[in-house]
């Protein structure tokens, strides 16, 4: 997982690398969760370009970083989700409070 | 097409966390041989994935256990079925609810069965207190003829 940070708008970018199960997620949570607390950013965004693979795992974890986001005041975003693992965010609700958003140029500027 | 095909495997591995890509992507190669579409495989590794999760998170509760997966391809179907010998399910309704988790402590979603059901079929859960649990589904393959498959391998590539 590679981490940028874009200090103007406090906005805080993951960009997730690896296929998200129950066996990955403790180590993203953990990378995670030091980041958040570290930057303290205004906006948090989950960049799914390069992730193949997510099961429900991926859903509990990221409702876990949407507490932690919040209690910083953050938003939480999702960009770049392939069509497979969009199926999943869709049956589990969680883009009510994860929304994809489509790339804009502040996300651009940090890519 | 693969009409009349017909293939078995077995699969025996340790209740351990990093097994859960060795599961799903050996029942997903597998699976190939029915020439599904990147959609239908990757359905299939999502509900591998989920039912073995649960076999090492619920059945064996984190302890060492033996998974087993047994896969048959018969015609354009393939039958699985993953099983524990772990501790097994109180109640198997409840454990099939939308949200429902015993574990929510560890940020469980309580999705697993949820999206067993919704991508594959007939999903049944034979469960025994104290002696294990076994998940069996189905997933049968669409037959395309070429120039469908041509159209939706190329439409799989946009995003």
């Amino acid at each position: 997982m590679n981490v940028k940070y874009k200090d103007v708008d406090k906005l805080l970018l993951f960009e997730i690398t690896e296929e998200i199960d129950h066996h990955t997620t403790d180590k993203i949570r953990r990378k995670m969760d030091n980041e958040i607390q570290r930057y303290m950013p205004k906006r948090v965004i989950f960049d799914f370009n390069n992730v193949t693979f997510m099961d429900s795992a991926g859903i509990g974890m990221l409702i876990g970083r949407y507490k932690i986001a919040r209690i910083f005041g953050a938003s939480t975003e999702l960009i770049n989700v392939k069509t497979s693992i969009r199926k999943i965010f869709e049956m589990s609700g969680v883009l009510k409070i994860i929304p994809i958003i489509q790339d804009n140029k502040d996300i651009q500027e940090v890519i | 097409m693969k009409n009349m095909y017909e293939n078995e495997m077995k699969l025996q591995f340790l209740s351990k966390s990093n097994n859960e890509a060795f599961a799903r992507i050996s029942v997903a190669a597998f699976a190939s041989q029915l020439d599904p579409t990147i959609e239908e495989l990757a359905d299939i590794k999502t509900a591998v994935s989920e039912a073995v999760t649960n076999c090492i998170i619920h059945g064996y509760e984190e302890k060492e256990g033996l998974i087993n997966i047994f896969c048959k391809l018969s015609r354009n179907t393939i039958y699985i079925e993953i099983a524990d010998s772990g501790k097994g399910i109180e109640n198997v309704e409840l454990a099939k609810e939308p949200l429902y988790t015993s574990k929510p402590d560890l940020e469980r979603s309580g999705m697993g069965f949820t999206i067993m059901e919704s991508f594959m079929e007939d999903v049944k859960i034979e469960s025994i207190l104290g002696l294990g649990t076994k998940v069996s589904m189905k997933k049968t393959i669409k037959i395309k003829n070429d120039e469908e498959e041509i159209d939706e391998k190329l439409n799989s590539f946009k995003i």
